[in-house]
């Protein structure tokens, strides 16, 4: 990428690049372009008008083969965790909406169908998500029920062979455009999951608006009234809540690393801003204080990176467990909001406009630290693997 | 259809260019290098030939070590099989030399279509395509802004790029085909592509290797050699048209003027 500054960028004094291989890389750089001729000249136009092409892009980047990457079989590409987080890191130096977009996709949606699914569901669903035909969407947060979703009201019963489900999912990311929901109701036995196409009767989805953050990015509610199933739309492998948490421990994988496309793009830009931008008579760049910033949040940055790689080798080496997902998730989501609100002050009031993407940044980092378990939810689960005290209740 | 394209690795678009003081030639040790912009058309252009009639795309390159990741890219995009000559003795060959060294290496793959893009971004001569066909003594349809093969009856038509307009011009196969920018929208590489390439067949060969004589390689054989170089000198400034009631019309003129219209 075309660097403004004469430095160097703040990844490469981590030589990054020398622990990629040739393949991350390639697939890094393809997503990098992309994100630069097809998002990046309309990001922010997106963002204040609260719109996005959302089935163009799901188009562009399922033939890329972005949507479900990581899975094997069905259309997926069957590229490795590594890969996968370097792609949600150059969609997030984008926009946290693409990000989340991808991650509720491919990490949610598919993952919830390839790794409990039946056959059926799979052959049905899978090929048609990957390749962006088909929008899914995840619906385990309740109005009520956050960081508590084992107190979930929604429920299905049974009907002679038929589910029915009632109740009301929050917070949904892709609800009102999508073609497939993976909803999870409490049942007599337990948490169960269902597949349930978004043109049944009773399922409705109305998209919340009015918001300060991820505005390039559709969030609903799913309203479920009624809505009959026919036996075959539960997800038949997954027994409980564990299901539902081991999908959500697939996306904030990909938060790991993308908090910190955030950052750097918020980095990246500053660095450039203060190179061009004099105070009284030399550059802001050339200011003891400002060198303190950017020294800082360089060491956070690289940091990060160097914490979502060693995860993304050891998912690859399948021995990854979700407290070590709960380290990366809390540290990189809160550094990255560190460094945007950072660089916002180097920025000065241009960091409030949407001319540059500091604040779009920084704002969208406010759901992303609270998303896909918030930063406190994260601190219990690691306190807790340090005293094997549970405390979160 | 068995389909050739060239591609060639050149210092990032955006990277400031230099010549090595030592030896005149382009500077590619301090730069980023990317597969040239204008070739990714070609390997796109060859992949829709392929996709329409059938056959495989070879992709070949002439460059040093770190040049065969034009190849890849090319792999990675979706050709069948790369081919990457290199050899120290090649080092600062002129576009005479570099259009011989790879005549050397496309004749024996027999090709019925060797499809070339209008320039590469580093040097900017334009002229390895052309100088290519003689060598390969195919014929050759040069700023093709549309390609259609009919293999069936042995001829590809091309939409001739000119200064106001374009000219249908027809060759007969084997033919070396030269695309302009902008004739097709070159894919990004798929993640499958991206993975597949790595076990795609990728041949490297040495001057020897392709038959090329050591006598006339590099730039004791060259028929054109760099003296010296200046730095282009800063952007003029720019003409200021003044608005007097007729302000679109002496942009019109100039835009004109300027061929852009």
């Amino acid at each position: 990428m075309a660097n403004a500054t004469a430095g160097q960028h703040p990844l490469s004094l981590f030589a990054i690049d020398s622990i990629l291989d040739e393949e991350e890389k390639a697939i890094r750089n393809t997503v990098r372009r992309f994100c630069q001729e097809r998002v990046r000249p309309h990001i922010a136009g997106w963002y204040e008008s609260a719109t996005i092409p959302l089935r163009d892009l799901a188009r562009e980047l399922g033939n890329m083969g972005l949507l479900g990457m990581h899975l094997v079989g069905y259309g997926c590409a069957g590229a490795t965790a590594t890969s996968y987080g370097l792609a949600c890191m150059e969609l997030e130096a984008a926009d946290s909406g693409l990000r989340s977009l991808v991650s509720v996709q491919g990490s949610l949606t598919m993952f919830a169908i390839w790794r409990y699914g039946s056959q059926e569901q799979k052959a049905e669903w899978l090929p048609r998500l990957a390749s962006g035909a088909a929008i899914g969407c995840f619906g385990l947060t309740e109005p009520d029920f956050g960081s508590d979703p084992g107190g979930m009201r929604t429920r299905a019963r049974r009907d002679g062979d038929d589910w029915v489900l009632d109740g009301t999912k929050m917070w949904i990311t892709n609800g009102s455009v999508a073609d497939v929901a993976v909803v999870w109701a409490r049942t007599d036995d337990g948490i169960a999951g269902f597949v349930v196409p978004t043109a049944s009767p009773g399922f409705s989805a109305p998209e919340i608006t009015r918001k300060m953050s991820l505005r390039a990015s559709v969030t609903s509610e799913l309203v479920l009234d009624g809505v009959r199933l026919p036996g075959t739309a539960v997800l038949a492998e997954a027994k409980g809540l564990s299901a539902p948490l081991s999908c959500l421990n697939e996306a904030r994988f990909g938060i790991v690393f993308g908090a910190l496309g955030a950052a750097q793009d918020c980095l990246e830009t500053t660095l450039a801003y203060v190179a061009g931008r004099t105070i009284f008579d030399k550059p802001l760049a050339a200011y003891q204080l400002t060198q303190a910033k950017l020294a800082d949040m360089t060491l956070e940055l690289g940091k990060g990176m160097l914490l979502a790689l060693h995860l993304g080798r050891l998912k690859d080496a399948g021995d990854i467990r979700a407290e070590q997902v709960s380290l990366g998730k809390l540290n990189n989501a809160r550094e990255a909001l560190s460094i945007a609100r950072e660089c916002r002050t180097l920025l000065g009031a241009n960091g409030i406009t949407l001319e540059y993407p500091v604040m779009r940044h920084a704002s969208n980092l406010e759901s992303v630290l609270t998303y896909e378990g918030t930063s406190e939810v994260h601190q219990l689960v690691i306190g807790h693997a340090l005293t094997s005290q549970p405390a979160f209740r | 259809m068995n389909i050739v394209v060239t591609v060639k690795q050149v210092p990032d678009t955006w990277a400031e260019k230099k010549l090595d003081p030592s030896d005149m030639t382009t500077d590619r040790a301090t730069v980023d290098n990317v597969l040239n912009e204008m070739d990714e058309y070609g390997v796109e252009e060859a992949l829709l030939l392929k996709e329409a009639h059938g056959g495989e795309v070879t992709a070949v390159t002439m460059g040093p070590d770190k040049a065969v990741e034009a190849v890849r890219k090319a792999l990675q995009m979706g050709a069948d099989k790369g081919v990457h000559l290199c050899d120290a003795s090649l080092h600062g060959s002129d576009a005479l030399q570099t259009a011989s060294a790879l005549a050397k290496v496309i004749a024996p793959l027999n090709p019925d279509v060797v499809i070339v893009s209008s320039e590469a971004s580093d040097a900017r001569g334009g002229v390895v395509g052309a100088l290519l066909a003689e060598y390969l003594g195919l014929p050759q349809l040069t700023l093709a802004r549309k390609v259609t093969a009919d293999p069936g009856g042995g001829t590809v038509t091309i939409e001739r790029q000119t200064d106001n307009g374009y000219a249908t011009v027809l060759g007969k196969l084997p033919v070396v085909v030269g695309v302009i920018e902008k004739i097709n929208e070159p894919r990004y590489p798929s993640f499958k592509g991206i993975m597949a390439a790595k076990k795609k067949p990728l041949v490297t060969m040495t001057a020897a290797d392709a038959g090329i004589d050591p006598g006339s390689a590099g730039p004791s054989g060259a028929y054109s050699e760099v003296d010296e170089a200046q730095p282009r000198p800063p952007k003029a400034a720019g003409q200021v048209v003044k608005d007097e009631g007729d302000g679109g019309a002496k942009l019109a003129a100039f835009l004109a003027d300027q061929k852009l219209v």
